[in-house]
């Protein structure tokens, strides 16, 4: 009766996400006197796997198959549901990501079980089972009890620390069948965001609005990411403009992110904003106007000119960089 | 091509949340929209019916209070429109209900919006391909059809990717499948003459239940640096904050 937890992988390599979103299985499995299995398809090295122990699985399904380095949902959905019934899972914890928000809900239809989605921390009961999350794009928090016998749950990224151990994982194949017939959603292309940090995963994300002038300028802006090792992001008209790519454009509309620290140069900070981006933990406002609403939802800020504020805040993350290297 | 696009009625994003009791959202003098993505959904549904031919149907589970916004979906240009009467508690239900009226009608394609902007479930266009037994795409950016052939463009993490599949399928929408419409003088005439059918729910399980509400812990106050010395903000960050 293990705790079930789908390690999502991305060209064979795991990602925070996953690492969070087993370390979140591991401590459920210790509260409900049992333990983490984790479920990889695709690619993934034996060694990685193994390492999947560290954060509390103990053990690994793995299922490889070239056909599957792409998400099928339904495919996926049968996969995890075998071996959910092989473990007679309960819990089923899967990321919040777009992976996630593929599955997740169908394999609470499956298994006939409740969904809690975006959850933000451990259960507060397991008996009610009860979850936190956010709601009203994160102007409201909310508790829900899944009242079914088995309970999914999908977990923000960046909302669960990581549980570092020792342990490695057993593996044990998976075995199943898959027939041509399916592959329902066929994978045609694969773009690649340009970025070098994808946005939804990125721990700092440093985003520019309008208050930039043009798409000219976003050199300095460039340099204030890879100095931090951040992703970039924009506001809409920033996007709408076409000065950047409509994938970084962040709020209501755009993508929601919750990073670690959020750098917001040059942007109001409109509600329809701020709905992508309250979920950040350290909130920094750049702007001109002391009057900006961005400030009343920042935890630092700077009052004054972005082009003279931005060089010198590159400069200072460089000395910072190198006194602790 | 027959479309069944599904609408919730949400608070219009600029809202002031205030939960009563801590027991939901108080709604006196919030005003409620179509959620934004599901417009997004009804927009192209509408832009590929004007290339291919068809109806595009908008579906909405709630209570009577909801009739304005799916009037207005009809004044968008919808064809006719279904309500099914219950309260929309739990994405399971609202899937089975809607799953209930495609089994009945038989629709080629089923939009919804990525999420909802209420409970940010993005739960509902999965659970109803599931319950169908119909390949699904979420959070989708772009949808063309081509005979009984779809090709969409969904976000991954890393990205876009493109996918094919066939009709009947599930897809969400996200940004960038369609502007969505204002609807005009003459869409707001003929929407009071357009079908609307009320339908009663039909018995099914809950899964889950929101119990009670909290606003989030009120932020701190700005700390603000001058713009004189930069670098103070970095130590801060560093030493105080701790995320570099
Ligand atoms: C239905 C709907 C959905 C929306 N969805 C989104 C969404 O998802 N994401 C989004 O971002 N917006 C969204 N918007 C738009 C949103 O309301 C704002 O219009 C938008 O966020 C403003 O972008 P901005 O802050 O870049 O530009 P502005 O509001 O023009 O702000 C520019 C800022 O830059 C500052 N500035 C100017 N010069 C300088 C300088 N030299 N140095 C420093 N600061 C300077 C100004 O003081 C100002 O605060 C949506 C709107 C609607 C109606
Ligand atoms: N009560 C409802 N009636 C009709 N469609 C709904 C309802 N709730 C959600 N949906 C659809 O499902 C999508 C995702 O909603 P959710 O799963 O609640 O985030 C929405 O964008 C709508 O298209």
């Amino acid at each position: 009766m293990s705790v079930l937890v789908f390690a999502e992988n991305w060209e064979g390599r795991f990602k925070k996400s996953t690492f969070e979103a087993i370390s979140y299985a591991g401590e459920i499995a210790r509260q409900m006197g049992t333990s983490a299995t984790a479920v990889v398809i695709g690619n993934a090295s034996d060694e990685d796997m193994k390492a999947l122990g560290k954060y509390g699985a103990s053990k690994v399904l793995f299922l490889k198959n070239d056909k599957l380095n792409t998400l099928e949902p339904g495919v996926y959905t049968s996969i995890l549901a075998q071996a959910a019934k092989s473990c007679e899972a309960k819990v089923v914890i899967i990321s919040y990501t777009y992976t996630g928000k593929a599955i997740a809900p169908r394999i609470a239809v499956r298994l006939k079980g409740g969904l809690v989605s975006g959850a933000i921390a451990l259960p507060t009961g397991l008996n009610p089972f009860t979850v936190r999350k956010k709601c009203f794009s994160g102007k409201g928090l909310t508790d829900v009890v899944v009242n079914a016998e088995v309970k999914v749950i999908a977990i923000t990224p960046n909302s669960y620390k990581l549980n570092t151990g020792t342990g490695e994982a057993a593996l044990e194949a998976l075995a199943f069948t898959l027939n041509d017939g399916d592959l329902k959603v066929v994978s045609k292309e694969i773009k690649k965001s340009s970025g070098k940090v994808a946005l939804t995963e990125a721990e700092i994300v440093v985003s520019a609005g309008r208050g930039m002038k043009g798409p000219e300028n976003w050199g300095m802006i460039e340099q204030l990411a890879e100095a931090l090792g951040a992703a970039t992001a924009c506001s809409k008209p920033v996007a709408d403009m076409g000065w950047r790519p409509h994938h970084e454009h962040v709020g209501q509309t755009g993508i929601t992110i919750g990073p670690n620290l959020y750098i917001a140069i040059g942007i109001s900070g409109a509600i329809q904003h701020l709905a992508g981006v309250s979920s950040s933990k350290v909130i920094v406002v750049i702007n001109s106007d002391a009057e900006a609403p961005f400030f009343k939802a920042a935890d630092y800020g700077i009052v004054g000119d972005a082009f003279q504020i931005v060089p010198q805040l590159v400069e200072a993350v460089k000395r910072l960089k190198a006194a602790h290297n | 091509m027959k479309f069944l696009v599904c609408i919730s009625n949400v608070p219009d994003t600029t809202t002031k949340i205030v939960f009563a009791d801590n027991k939901g959202l108080n709604p006196a003098g919030v005003q409620f929209i179509i959620n934004p993505y599901d417009e997004i959904a009804l927009t192209r549904a509408l832009e590929i019916k004007e290339a291919l031919g068809g109806t595009v149907t908008v579906i909405n589970v709630g209570g009577a209070g909801t009739e304005p916004n799916i009037r207005k979906a009809l004044a968008i240009g919808a064809d006719d429109a279904i309500r099914i009467n219950a309260e929309p508690t739990d994405a399971f239900f609202v899937a089975a209900q809607i799953a209930e009226v495609v089994k009945k009608n038989q629709y080629d394609v089923i939009l919804t919006g990525r999420e909802s902007i209420d409970y940010n479930g993005a739960q509902v266009a999965g659970m109803l391909a599931e319950i169908l037994g119909m390949p699904g795409v979420t959070v989708a950016t772009k949808l063309d059809i081509a005979g009984t052939q779809a090709t969409v463009e969904r976000e991954i993490d890393g990205g876009k990717e493109v996918v094919s599949l066939s009709l009947p399928f599930v897809a969400s929408a996200q940004k960038g499948m369609a502007e969505p419409r204002i609807p005009n003088m003459r869409g707001i005439m003929t929407a009071r003459t357009k079908p609307l059918t009320v339908l009663e729910a039909v018995a099914s399980e809950m899964h889950t239940a929101s119990v009670a509400y909290e606003l989030p812990p009120a932020k701190q106050a700005c700390k603000m640096i001058s713009p004189d010395h930069v670098s103070e903000l970095v130590d801060l960050l560093h030493s105080e904050a701790k995320v570099i």
